[in-house]
């Protein structure tokens, strides 16, 4: 039974996710609630972005340090950073502190619209409530997610930098030339943001199916923010290997 | 007495319904029509099925079997006929349902936003016209968390009222208001339908606040309908289920069982 309860329930995601796709229309109404979206869920989550991106170059600059120098290769150590920034962590990282900041709260969004009758009341009002509170914030995040991982990918090179040139003392002019050697615009560059489009819709869709389906009670709210930030980062981490296997060569 | 009323003057007719949640009947054999322009009380305990039939006219729940008509047609089952449908028919939620990142004129000007081509200056003014219609007309600005009780409930009615729907159904319309925000709520249903020549549907247990502006009222209980008629028979009636209810007995042949009432959907 729980094989066949599961079946249904991504039955259920999948039939939901073309419903979202169908409810988005173009209009004066569409584009206004699409740029409060990415305000609320891209421009507010610019901070820990920011913070994550540095100190993840930052880290990764001092473990590649250590481990190429062994080898007399520290110079290249801008290759390491680029290549590991840009093809797994910038997409996969920004993608998960993503949920966490704005999956969680379109789960909760969506959870209390839902236990105030706000849902139940666009439906009544003949507004398709998914064109109106779900469609604007999916595409929200399938624009915000893969800007979110370039300002990822700029404040871990900017880290990586000062900490490779003026800390270690790497030649400025070798970490610039080894990094634009090693990574490929379209190969390395391009499909970061392919990929974190996909995170972000599949960040988006998750949060919404659970919070939109949520039980209409404070407990359903919880249980969908929980289930929104596991279930979005589980799918996240599982896509990144599919597309990493597919997309890099 | 309903079978006697023209085809075309009726506005909601329900011939035979049975509504289920789940496996389990909540109503069956209901029988309604429920005249145009006429106030229709729809009394009964907490949890004897007032909302669900509520949810059967606006099409969110499907009959398991009967027909359940409005203004003639059936209500459909196609999602694009049934919001086609809904266009005509206001609906007041006991939660009010007010979208709280909006404020007050917003709220009410998005069905006008949505469903019509108007001009901004002229739906900005319906908006206006229908807050002072209920008596809101300076709360334009206001979000809904900075509004009373009785203040959202009129907001709900504001924007439930801005496309003009024939058909208005409030659901308890009278919750958590305190008797002086009831009064005002009860005196506007009566005014608004009489002046826009509405068919209202009230579905409530408030008895007392409600028959005095009815025309007509009908009691669920035990899972049908066991009373149907005008206000004033209603309080002439001997049936001990209705006289039960009506006084507020807690002996009778309703049940006083919240957990068994409770499973079947309010």
């Amino acid at each position: 039974m729980p094989f066949v309860a599961a079946t249904r329930s991504l039955g259920r995601a999948g039939l939901f996710s073309l419903s979202v796709l169908r409810a988005s229309k173009p209009s004066a109404d569409f584009f206004a609630e699409l740029v409060r979206e990415i305000y609320k869920i891209g421009a507010r989550s610019l901070p820990i972005i920011a913070v994550g991106g540095a100190f993840v170059g930052l880290s990764v600059t001092l473990l590649g340090y250590r481990a190429l120098e062994t080898y007399g290769a520290a110079n290249q150590i801008s290759a390491l950073v680029g290549l590991g920034l840009y093809r797994e962590l910038a997409p996969v990282l920004t993608a998960l502190l993503f949920i966490g900041r704005a999956g969680s709260s379109i789960a909760a969004e969506l959870g209390l619209m839902r236990a105030t009758d706000q849902i139940t009341a666009l439906g009544l009002m003949a507004i398709d409530p998914v064109a109106k509170v779900v469609a604007p914030r999916f595409w929200a995040a399938v624009i915000c997610v893969p800007l979110l991982t370039g300002f990822f990918c700029s404040l871990g090179i900017s880290a990586s930098y000062f900490e490779a040139v003026h800390v270690i003392g790497i030649d400025a002019g070798t970490f610039w030339q080894v990094l634009r050697d090693a990574v490929d615009y379209r190969h390395d560059f391009l499909v970061a943001f392919e990929k974190s489009a996909v995170f972000g819709g599949t960040a988006a869709l998750v949060a919404s199916y659970v919070g939109y389906h949520a039980e209409p009670t404070i407990e359903g709210t919880s249980v969908a923010t929980t289930r929104a930030v596991v279930n979005a980062s589980l799918l996240v981490l599982m896509f990144n290997f599919v597309l990493s296997a597919l997309l890099f060569r | 007495m309903p079978v006697a009323t023209p085809t075309q003057d009726i506005a909601v007719r329900l011939t035979d319904v049975r509504l289920d949640r789940g496996t389990r009947a909540v109503l069956s054999g209901i029988d309604l029509a429920v005249p145009r322009g006429s106030i229709t009380a729809v009394l009964g305990p907490s949890g004897s099925g007032k909302s669900t039939l509520l949810a059967a006219l606006t099409g969110e729940l499907v009959p398991a079997a009967g027909t359940v008509e409005v203004f003639g047609q059936s209500v459909p089952r196609r999602q694009r006929a049934l919001l086609e449908l809904r266009k005509g028919i206001g609906v007041l939620l006991q939660g009010n349902g007010l979208l709280t990142d909006l404020t007050v004129a917003e709220n009410v000007a998005l069905p006008l936003r949505t469903h019509t081509r108007l001009p901004r200056p002229v739906i900005d003014r319906l908006v206006a016209m229908k807050l002072h219609a209920v008596g809101l007309r300076t709360a334009g600005d206001l979000y809904p968390r900075e509004l009373s009780g009785g203040m959202a409930r009129r907001v709900a009615l504001a924007r439930a009222l801005a496309l003009d729907p024939p058909l208005m159904i409030y659901d308890e319309p009278l919750t958590g208001l305190d008797p002086i925000a009831s009064g005002v709520i009860m005196s506007l249903i009566a005014r608004l339908n009489a002046s826009l020549g509405l068919t209202s549907i009230i579905v409530t247990h408030h008895v007392h606040e409600t028959l005095p502006v009815a025309d007509r009222a009908i009691v669920i209980a035990n899972g049908h309908i066991v009373f149907s008629g005008t206000p004033s028979e209603l309080e002439a009636t001997a049936d001990p289920l209705v006289l039960q209810f009506l006084r507020g007995e807690p002996d009778g042949p309703i049940a006083f069982d919240t957990a068994e009432r409770s499973r079947e959907a309010a």
